[in-house]
């Protein structure tokens, strides 16, 4: 996780970084910090889900619960996508 | 922001603004899948049926009325009672 910070300043320090490595970076970064809202969102709701009693040891149904609770989740934020995407459509339409 | 050169970049500048309004998109798609699931999602089961995904896309639509009606009222009270800013500041 530490590169992408490093990685930026470097380039950085070095004078002018040309537009096209910056929006590359960017890019990056912005896809790496969705990734880790999504995992610590996921993480929370999974545990709150499965995890009834923490045992000394994630058993296997609660394993399993967790991976099926995964795949809901993401199918729960891509359902929550298309329906805002085509919310905003509609409005868009309006005007 | 105009001093920085970077910033002065109209190829840079776009692909900002471009770039901002998707993470926007982005950041309420988490907000309100986080606030749907508590809403809709019993126990996970092996399929999202049709009930949960209709439940979603409910919450998605009422989610967004809300914030739509709650930004309508303050505009109308604030402009009714014009000391609500000041309310607000203080």
């Amino acid at each position: 996780m530490d590169g992408f910070g490093s990685d930026f300043s470097k380039g950085g320090a070095g004078g002018k970084m040309d537009t096209g490595t910056i929006m590359e970076q960017v890019k990056v970064q912005i896809a790496v910090a969705n990734a880790q809202e999504l995992l610590q969102r996921m993480t929370d709701k999974c545990f709150k889900k499965c995890i009834g009693k923490p045992g000394s040891c994630l058993d296997n149904s609660e394993q399993k619960c967790i991976a099926m609770c995964m795949d809901r989740y993401m199918d729960a934020w891509n359902t929550v996508s298309r329906a805002y995407n085509s919310r905003l459509q509609r409005e868009r339409s309006r005007i | 922001m105009e001093g920085q050169g970077a910033a002065a970049d109209p190829q840079l500048q776009q692909f900002i603004e471009v770039e901002s309004q998707k993470q926007r998109f982005q950041q309420l798609v988490h907000q309100m899948t986080e606030v749907c699931w508590e809403k809709c999602m019993d126990k996970p089961s092996p399929k999202l049926d049709s009930r949960t995904e209709s439940c979603f896309v409910n919450c998605v639509e009422r989610f967004i009325d809300t914030s739509q009606f709650i930004l309508n009222r303050l505009e109308q009270t604030q402009r009714s009672r014009g000391s609500f800013s000041e309310t607000m500041s203080d």
